[in-house]
């Protein structure tokens, strides 16, 4: 008896909660509940700024301008905050997911706000510098939202199935072979297959890793090369064949790794801007807004 | 096919000892078993873990026989083919298999245990792009630091520590757009309006340098008009106030400045028609009509007009009232400008063109807005003369605007009816304003002669009115009205593309008393309000009208800035 109204309570609730096998990712979240939202508050200010007739013409000292003002403030500080929000996981209207569907759509609202807030006037100042800032910070997460939709499949194609530490062991492992098996050759094999094993996906540079590695192949596409110049004496040396294969096996996994660097590359790179930018802005913002007042 | 199983030791003291065992014919199993071919002794993997067979194509088959599996080259799997000749490296728990190819087609498989896996542990970090770029957390701090220091700290800084007089360092970046032309001095300036920190702008300032502003009206019956608030303009002054802000009438609630290069823009018209229009409910007394838009609501036009003749008082009157001006001078503009008549023909033989017209006699002043008073001896003379006598081949004239003078003139003037017809056949050659026969004849007397230059078809009266002052012959004074609508920005200069009589129907005027003024209708035709449709001219209140009266605004000529 004493159950009996606790199962009560509990039959609306699973609907909510229902796991669906379907994953439902923060861009589609409750169907798009903050899309909808962003345009709605969007599509509001658009109006307000067209209807209100603000002389001798729109900009931010009017009453307007400080209403879209304080509101993109608002929005940029709570947008900032997801960093804050990501280290505390929750569950509920406010997941995580939810917070981050949210963070990309009034994020994307934020333009139409910041612009009408600026009534179009620009110029080299701290406040055009504040805004300069946002469209970067936006900027940067749309190509954020847009690789992590696009990437990951790509990302998962190249790996087959092979974690990062499978990727490294199997260089490594490949690597001793080669080490092992370029031992009977002659000085001038043994140099380019030298060279060839110092070769590190690792230690590439910010572009080269954008760009997946360096033109015209590494160390071990010249080692390749050199190999194949033996005289055919020297090609039938079952040593000096399976060397190739190694090192032909070696180019491989580079490739697959420099193929992985590169789509985590482009994975990471746009947070370097995203935050970094959205620290600027808000000391910009801080800015723009002390100095109006203080300069009142 | 032969399998050579080779373990490597190390001793102590660093010595290897390699150890070949041959296994022909696999298959080689290998577990931790101790029945296994090869045993391995690793308590992670299963006690018969792998088989390792020979194939038929020389290739080495490895099959993993229990629940787990084996690498092969780092990679997880079950099963695996490998050439020996290429060679590959298997991993079971702990220990590495190395297969290749021996000298004598033995396949090697060298034992091994694998070497510690602190490589891989940071495996995170190798792929990951920090280490390669400056540290997200680093940047953020140094950029927000940077932008702080250099466009916060520093200006106010500066602003507090600053030496009276000196300018602000650092302060450019804080102005949200150039100020209008008139203040471009102060560019650079900011601390000249901008006088205390958080402290909007007083009137105060601009008084500073505005030293001959006036009120546009007393401040009560400003208050008055302004009326009470409306909820939506309470909640804002509420707001602006708590903010600081002075108000409402005050400098900046109208004139706003760093609103780009150029001029200052002209106030709308709200904030005119806030108070004018309705301005009779508020204040009952006023003599202004109500007005919210030129093109909507506007009252009639008020010019000043002389209505008696001989007394130069203006009254200002509706136009609807139609007034008649009493200017005290006889001209009849149609006559004058008919270009087929009498004076058009005479016009055309004092060699100014077919007939007259409007620029022959009203000459604009200097700066456009205006005209010059008509000017007899210039403007009229050359057809009206004044001469009266000939002597040899000199005229005498009667002198213009001394009545005491032409009865003096007359009274020795011979009697000698139209004595100076001759010289009409070639006029213009003749006295200053070309010879003319002025129709004063036949004078019986002197006296007759006066009498008959003030009648109203002599040569006095055919323009002026006569009177008698104190028993002395006159004429009434003619009063010119330079500027009839004296509260209004209006200049002709800004109407050059018009012709006169599309404002002016003077060419259907055929008495003095007309007063030629376009009235409001006339102007909408053109003229709409600040919100006017294409085509129409947006006239908002200040293209006309001042706000702050000065002495010389209106009446006098326009500053630049409205033209």
């Amino acid at each position: 008896m004493a159950d009996a109204p606790r199962l009560t309570r509990q039959t609306p609730r699973p609907a909510a909660r229902q796991l669906s096998a379907e994953h439902e990712g923060f861009l589609r979240h409750r169907s798009f509940r903050w899309l909808k939202r962003a345009l709605a508050l969007s599509l509001a200010a658009i109006l307000a700024y067209v209807l209100v007739d603000v002389q001798p013409r729109p900009n931010g000292g009017s009453w307007l301008g400080y209403t879209l003002g304080t509101l993109g403030a608002g929005l940029i500080v709570w947008l900032a905050l997801l960093g804050v929000r990501k280290r505390n996981m929750t569950r509920g209207s406010w997941s995580l997911k939810a917070w981050t569907s949210a963070h990309v759509y009034l994020g994307l609202a934020l333009i139409v706000i910041a612009t009408l807030h600026s009534g179009f006037q620009f110029g080299w100042n701290v406040h055009t510098l504040a805004y300069a800032l946002m469209i970067v910070v936006i900027a940067s997460g749309i190509y954020g939202v847009t690789v992590y939709a696009l990437l990951p499949a790509a990302l998962s194609n190249n790996r087959e199935e092979m974690t990062e530490r499978q990727m490294i062991e199997a260089m490594a492992a490949g690597d001793r072979q080669l080490d092992e098996a370029a031992q009977p050759l002659a000085r001038r094999w043994t140099e380019p297959v030298l060279a060839a094993l110092g070769e590190r996906a690792f230690s590439d540079g910010l572009w080269r890793r954008l760009a997946g590695g360096r033109r015209g192949g590494g160390p071990t596409q010249a080692a390749i090369a050199a190999l194949n110049l033996a005289a055919s004496d020297e090609a039938d040396d079952p040593a000096l064949i399976r060397v190739e294969a190694l090192l032909q096996r070696r180019r491989a996994q580079l490739e697959r790794i420099r193929r992985h660097l590169r789509l985590k590359a482009l994975l990471e790179v746009w947070l370097y801007i995203h935050v970094p930018a959205t620290f600027a802005l808000l000391a910009a913002l801080t800015a723009h807004v002390v100095s109006v007042f203080f300069y009142w | 096919m032969i399998f050579r199983l080779r373990t490597i030791e190390t001793t102590a003291q660093g010595r290897q000892i390699v150890r070949d065992r041959d296994v022909a014919d696999g298959p080689v199993t290998l577990g931790r078993s101790a029945d296994n071919t090869l045993h391995l002794a690793d308590l992670s993997l299963d006690p018969h873990h792998a088989t390792i067979c020979g194939s038929d194509a020389g290739r080495v088959e490895i099959e993993a026989v229990g629940s787990l599996g084996f690498t092969l080259d780092g990679r997880q799997v079950r099963s695996a083919v490998i050439n020996p000749q290429v060679g590959g490296e298997l991993g079971f728990g702990g220990y590495r298999i190395a297969v290749s190819q021996d000298a004598d087609g033995a396949v090697l498989l060298t034992i091994g245990l694998a070497a510690g896996t602190a490589q891989a542990t940071d495996e995170k970090a190798a792929f990951s792009l920090a280490g390669r770029l400056p540290g997200k957390r680093t940047m953020s701090w140094l950029l927000a630091l940077a932008l702080l220091a250099g466009f916060l700290a520093l200006p106010i800084y500066s602003m507090l520590t600053r030496a009276p007089k000196q300018t602000v360092t650092g302060d450019a970046a804080w102005s949200p757009g150039p100020l209008s032309l008139a203040h471009h001095q102060l560019e650079g300036k900011c601390e000249a309006c901008h006088v205390k920190p958080f402290e909007a702008v007083r009137d105060a300032t601009c008084v500073a340098c505005h030293k001959d502003v006036h009120e546009h009206a007393a401040p009560a019956r400003l208050a008055n008009a302004r009326g009470p608030l409306s909820a939506g303009d309470a909640v804002q002054w509420r707001i602006a106030q708590m903010f600081g802000k002075p108000g409402p009438g005050a400098c900046s609630d109208c004139h706003t400045e760093h609103e780009g290069a150029g001029q200052m823009a002209a106030p709308a018209q709200a904030f005119c028609a806030d108070c004018h229009g309705a301005l009779k409910d508020r204040l009952p007394d006023t003599k202004l009509g109500n007005a919210s838009d030129f093109g909507k609501q506007h009252p009639q036009f008020r010019p000043a007009v002389a209505l008696t003749a001989g007394s130069d008082k203006l009254t200002r009157v509706s136009l609807d009232e139609h007034p008649r001006e009493a200017s005290g001078l006889t001209f009849p503009h149609e006559l004058h400008l008919d270009q087929r008549g009498g004076v058009a023909q005479m016009a055309l033989r004092n060699g100014q063109g077919t007939g007259l017209d409007c620029a022959d006699c009203h000459r604009p002043t200097a700066d456009g807005v205006g005209f010059l008073p008509i000017d007899m001896e210039r403007d009229c003379e050359s057809c009206h003369s004044l001469a009266y006598d000939k002597v040899g081949s000199t005229f005498r004239r009667l002198r213009h605007g001394d009545v005491d003078q032409m009865v003096a003139d007359l009274s020795v003037a011979p009697r000698r009816p139209a004595a100076i017809v001759t010289g009409r056949q070639r006029p213009g050659e003749y006295a200053t304003g070309g010879a003319y026969f002025a129709r004063f004849s036949p004078p019986a007397t002197s006296a007759g002669a006066v009498a008959q230059a003030l009648s109203s078809k002599g040569i006095c009266g055919e323009c002026h009115t006569a009177s008698a002052v104190g028993g002395r012959f006159s004429v009434l004074p003619v009063t010119q009205v330079s500027r009839y609508l004296g509260h209004g920005w209006f200049t002709h200069a800004a109407h050059k593309q018009e012709t006169c009589t599309s404002c002016h129907a003077a060419d259907r005027s055929n008495s003095a008393s007309d007063l030629l003024l376009p009235d409001l209708k006339s102007c909408r035709t053109c003229h709409l309000g600040e919100a006017a449709p294409r085509g129409k001219v947006p006239s908002n209140c200040a293209m006309c009208h001042d706000y702050h009266l000065t002495q010389q605004a209106p009446r006098g000529v326009a500053p630049p800035k409205k033209q």
